[in-house]
């Protein structure tokens, strides 16, 4: 946050009610608190009042137990990222406060369990605290053997007393959430609800309530990146998918599992992420464009059998939800550090597709257009997803299902003759087994070198033209792709460039840097290989061109899409910053490495 | 394959994909196809090669059998036997090494009208591929897969393969190979396979009937056919073939296919051991177990268009 939109005074006084835009809360405890569950009730709360909400979490890499921490910021304005500063901090345990109260703007507020932390003095100075025996409160509203469980929602009702939240959405949400299991869990959910949201606050001499967000056109959705992806490759019309299981690409392929039978469709979980991208491509060679997914391990041992899709020009699609890396590396943590191995992975001159989604609801869409580049163009596309998008909430408006939903129901009437791979510069789609062709001359689908027809061939001059063939449709694509939008005025000093999903904090530097009297505006790269047309323009608008990107500088000083960008402009202006910390960019972050990175500062000279 | 081949046209209404497999299509005017329509590619197999017999019985099988060329779908990974699809007019897939069964299966799952063929030698089967063909057992995907075995590697000239016989001089185990050698027929059985058959390419009629009960099995049907590598382990089955003065002998007709402990026993046999079916079980396939469970799931939903599903889960997204 540029401005703490929160201001309390830190004395004492009359307690008041205070008008706020936006808060940041940050929730602080260990993975099996249920810390995000509060998480998604708020988020959901959000999505139903008319605001946006993003959300960010850490969880740790082991089964149970572990530091944990949801993150929830809801404005009733745009909100592009979960916040750089909390205003909020809700502290579990001892280790949570000590290590989450940097994260607190000086002047917020820390709101512990007294049960199980000690105050610190000199930050009691900076912070205002607030200590709730909520272990122990818990326990005696809920009481039975369910220990401390329960201390989660008791939270929340502090949370919503704090906020003047609106209650009855919260209860019908507790109720909703706890459906289908048995009444009375759903009752001492509420009951610990209503304790925390009655009890008293005691030194805490102010609370706030949201402005009244502006209303929004249509109905709202509340889900994760996750999600959406999976949503938006139903909606596409994907009926097969076949996975083995990888954090974080495991949501997607547990959701496809539940949800295709009731379109028709089948997910298999396979014995490996070989047999996943075969199966998937073997649907597709049948007709059925079909999805595999992983994270970058698995599309690590997916990368021969792509090549196959690209040669032999079958659909595909394969959902990569980008953690650290390499090898096993940081599972539960985000890097864009794949780039490399979605565009160029595999042996051979394979060119594919890579589409990278900037926010939750474009994983929704970017799953759609994948689909139908992967039918349209007979070809692999990748999607980079990353942990970060893939496990954050955000509300976005509700797609216009009726109008978006596809049938992808292969067509079976008999045509005249087919080539799959004709030479005479034209992109083909694939024919579907089961069509009868009528001059009896079935096409094959071959990893070898082709004719027209698949028949294998060891002729020099058929490889060179096959290989540009499949260049070419991919340049072909290029051609229609959209110009991709500037945010901030076209020309000026400094272009932060980023790609999928660091377009919300990028966007909100930019901002941020505009506020004050900086040249600074920026571009996000949705699709990346190809990349989309325009851009030598766009660049040409700036003095510098700075590449930001959650991975590495690499050998010679650029990351995965600056050296791309390099190599493919020749622009010396092109920079880039980069790091591997495995968290999210933080605004603040973006713009302080950017004045490093511009020696004369971000101000046009 | 020419310039003037014919843009295929956007259809509007696509006709529904069939439900069921026809394997006898009633009252079908159509003509079975002969061996001229269905042959394509010349075979690139050396002369002599046990491969052929498996192809010309392919095509017997299919004219036998009236299968159209739009119905079939031959598949297979790499190898000399894997060659197989461009010697077939039909729709056909060369995938890469060992992983012809996922691919089979993702077919075979998607697309319940087509035939589902898959060839393939002993590398892609017992080697490479090894792992797959242990899943697609247990998980009974209808197809029929034909394991053309030659107990060495052809087509990268002459290496060990994982059925090659201890002793045998390769090019990787000049001294003679001393690992233990595959046994398709135990390795098949113990994974699951619902119908397990062996056969050799020497005895056509034979391979034949088991190609044909095989096609017919409802279920992931396998049969190990010796098909033998006469440019690099020649003579190697001579000791199943009469006409080279071996013994071809059939699986003795009191041997209950339904016994997997007693087909284990026959698998044990030494060398030429028996022919014939080994194994057999109606345990549902994966193809009907989705099915179901997606007969199930539809009922929910029934009258509902896929949109007005999807809008039921956004409405609890809210």
């Amino acid at each position: 946050m540029s401005e703490p939109t929160m201001t309390p005074p830190l004395g004492g006084g009359t307690p008041k009610v205070s008008k706020v835009s936006e808060a940041v809360i940050r929730f602080a405890g260990n993975s099996q608190d249920g810390i995000q569950a509060i998480g998604g009730f708020l988020a959901r709360l959000a999505g139903r009042s008319e605001q946006e909400v993003m959300t960010f979490m850490t969880i740790p890499s082991t089964i149970s137990g572990g530091p944990s921490i949801f993150q929830v910021r809801i404005g009733s304005g745009e909100v592009l990222s979960a916040g750089d500063e909390a205003d909020v901090l809700l502290a579990f345990y001892q280790h949570s406060y000590e290590d989450h109260i940097s994260s607190v703007r000086k002047g917020g507020i820390v709101l512990y369990d007294s049960d199980h932390v000690q105050p610190k003095p000199e930050w009691e100075k900076e912070y205002r605290h607030v200590g709730v025996p909520i272990t122990s409160r818990t326990v005696e509203a809920i009481g039975g053997t369910a220990k401390d469980k329960g201390k989660n929602i008791f939270a929340l009702g502090l949370v919503a007393k704090m906020f003047d939240l609106n209650v009855p959405k919260l209860e019908r949400l507790i109720s909703e959430r706890f459906a289908g299991k048995d009444e009375s869990v759903a009752k001492t959910a509420l009951g610990a609800f209503h304790t925390g949201y009655g009890y008293s606050l005691g030194n805490l001499l102010e609370t706030f309530q949201f402005v009244e967000s502006a209303k929004k056109s249509g109905h709202q959705v509340v889900m994760t990146g996750n999600e959406a992806l999976a949503f938006g490759l139903i909606a596409a019309g994907i009926r097969f998918g076949a996975a083995y299981p990888i954090t974080p690409w495991s949501e997607i392929m547990e959701l496809l599992r539940r949800e295709l039978p009731k379109y028709g469709g089948t997910f298999v979980q396979c014995e490996d992420e070989i047999a996943s991208v075969c199966m998937a491509l073997g649907a597709g060679w049948a007709g059925r464009v079909a999805v595999t997914g992983s994270s970058g391990p698995g599309i690590a041992l997916k990368t021969e059998a792509i090549g196959w899709g690209v040669m032999a020009e079958v659909p595909l699609v394969v959902c990569d939800v980008q953690r650290g890396g390499p090898s096993t590396g940081m599972p539960t943590s985000v890097e864009q550090s794949d780039l490399n191995m979605a565009c160029f992975g595999g042996h051979g001159d394979s060119p594919r597709v890579v589409l990278a989604p900037s926010s939750v609801e474009d994983c929704f869409y970017t799953a759609i257009e994948a689909v139908n580049i992967a039918r349209q163009y007979s070809v692999p596309v990748i999607i980079l997803s990353d942990q970060s998008i893939a496990t954050r909430i955000e509300t976005f408006e509700e797609p216009d299902l009726q109008k978006v939903c596809q049938d992808l129901t292969p067509d079976l009437s008999p045509v005249a003759e087919y080539t799959p791979y004709p030479l005479d510069g034209r992109v083909q789609r694939r024919l579907a087994p089961g069509t009868p062709i009528l001059n009896g001359h079935y096409p094959l689908a071959s990893g070898l070198e082709h004719d027209e027809m698949g028949h294998p061939t060891g002729s020099p001059k058929l490889h060179m033209q096959m290989t540009a063939r499949r260049r070419g449709k991919l340049q072909k694509l290029a051609e229609t792709l959209p110009v991709p939008q500037v945010y901030g005025p076209p020309e000026g000093n400094v272009l932060l460039l980023g790609w999928g999903s660091t377009h919300g904090p990028i966007r909100e530097a930019v901002d941020r840097a505009r506020a004050a009297g900086d040249s600074v505006s920026s571009l996000n790269l949705r699709h990346l290989s190809p990349l989309p047309p325009g851009l030598e323009n766009i660049f040409a608008g700036f003095n510098h061109v700075i590449v930001v990107e959650m991975n590495d500088e690499g050998l010679y000083g650029y990351g995965q899409l600056g050296a791309i960008l390099r190599a493919r402009f020749c622009l010396p202006k092109i920079g880039g910053l980069n790091k591997t910390d495995g968290l999210t960019w933080r605004v603040r972050e973006i713009l302080e490495r950017a004045k490093t990175h511009v020696a004369d500062g971000l101000r046009k000279l | 394959m020419s310039e003037t081949t014919v843009e295929i046209p956007p259809r509007a209404n696509p006709a529904p994909i069939p439900a069921a497999p026809a394997s006898a299509p009633a009252a079908n005017e159509r003509k079975a196809l002969t061996k001229k329509e269905l042959a394509a590619d010349h075979p690139t197999w050396c002369p002599g090669c046990g491969d052929f017999s498996v192809l010309a019985l392919y095509f017997k099988l299919l004219e036998k059998r009236k299968l159209w060329h739009e119905k079939i779908a031959t598949i297979a990974g790499i190898g000399c036997s894997s060659r197989f699809p461009y010697f077939v007019q039909a729709n056909g897939a060369h995938f890469i090494h060992g992983r012809a069964l996922p691919f089979a299966s993702g077919v075979s799952l998607t697309r319940p009208d087509l035939h589902v063929f898959v060839f393939g030698g002993d590398g892609d089967a017992f080697s490479i591929g090894g792992n797959h063909v242990n899943h697609t057992a247990r998980r009974n995907v209808k197809m029929t897969y034909v394991v053309m075995d030659n107990w060495v590697y052809g087509l990268t000239k002459k290496q060990t393969s994982p059925t090659s016989p201890i002793g045998f001089k390769s090019k990787t185990d000049m001294w003679g190979a001393f690992d233990q050698p595959i046994n398709p027929m135990k390795q098949l059985i113990a994974a699951g396979a619902t119908f397990v058959a062996r056969a050799t390419h020497t005895n056509a009629n034979h391979l034949l009937q088991m190609m044909e009960a095989a096609m017919d099995h409802d279920g992931f049907s396998v049969i190990e056919c010796l098909s033998e590598c006469v440019e690099f382990y020649d003579g190697a089955f001579d000791a199943s073939n009469p006409r080279k003065g071996g013994k071809f002998e059939l699986v003795p007709a009191t041997h209950d296919v339904k016994d997997e402990l007693a087909a284990y026993k026959l698998a044990d046999a030494p060398f030429p051991g028996y022919f014939g079916v080994f194994y057999k079980s109606d345990r549902p396939t994966k193809n009907k177990l989705e099915a179901d469970l997606n007969a199930g799931m539809r009922a929910k939903v029934a009258g509902k268009k896929d949109w007005e599903i999807l809008q039921a889960t956004f409405n609890r997204l809210k």
